[in-house]
């Protein structure tokens, strides 16, 4: 078993639903083949740095999972298979990235402390 | 006639440094786009190590990592005054 993450960029033409449908469907890929899925994120609709397919925004995903090396395979096909996804990246993740990515996850770095300031000046303003 | 290389103000010039050895960074994001713009120039062009001062072990990572954002168009391939 190995530590792996994937990031997948899905078609902005698809529905929020139709988007949320897909995820399942390639975590289920996942949990058929015996993998411990960590943790899923969705950013959500976000802007590329770059058109692809002639489209400027995709809904950006996040697998964290264990898995043996033969899941990659076979979660790699159904990408290959499936036309909504646009874009997909699985890495290896090492010691360090693990660590990295609980702290990320707790919210430790800047992005998330920047939402946090942003929600106490939210509370203070409401309890003035 | 003065040496050409020589820096005029020898006081000046501080010595560089990796940030990620001094800071205990063991790992860069790809995921962390305003990061790594820390280490491209406007066009997105990857910095040279002369410049930013990362140890040659990080920058093969810088590198990996901003190839991988590359990939997931979280950077540019080629830019315009990205900064």
């Amino acid at each position: 078993m190995n530590n792996y993450e994937t990031v997948f960029i899905l078609n902005p033409v698809l529905s929020e639903d139709q988007a949320k449908d897909t995820v399942e469907k390639f975590a289920k890929v996942l949990t058929k083949s015996k993998a411990d899925i960590i943790n899923v994120e969705q950013w959500g609709l976000k802007r590329m740095a770059y058109p692809i397919q002639n489209k400027s925004t995709g809904f950006y995903n996040l697998f964290e999972f264990a898995a043996a090396p033969e899941t990659i395979q076979t979660l790699e096909i159904e990408f290959r298979r499936d036309e909504s996804v646009m874009r997909f990246l699985t890495t290896v993740l090492d010691r360090h990235a693990m660590e990295y990515n609980v702290r990320r996850r707790k919210g430790e770095f800047n992005r998330n402390r920047g939402e946090k300031k942003v929600y106490a000046k939210r509370k203070e303003r409401a309890t003035v | 006639m003065t040496l050409m290389n020589e820096p005029i103000k020898r006081a000046e010039i501080k010595p560089k440094y990796c940030r990620f050895k001094k800071n205990g960074i063991k790992y860069i994001d790809y995921k962390d786009p305003d990061f790594l713009m820390k280490f491209i120039n406007e066009q997105g062009k990857i910095l040279p190590r002369r410049l930013t001062g990362t140890s040659w072990k990080f920058q093969k990572k810088v590198t990996q990592a901003v190839k991988r954002a590359r990939h997931l168009a979280l950077l540019p391939y080629v830019g315009d005054s990205l900064k």
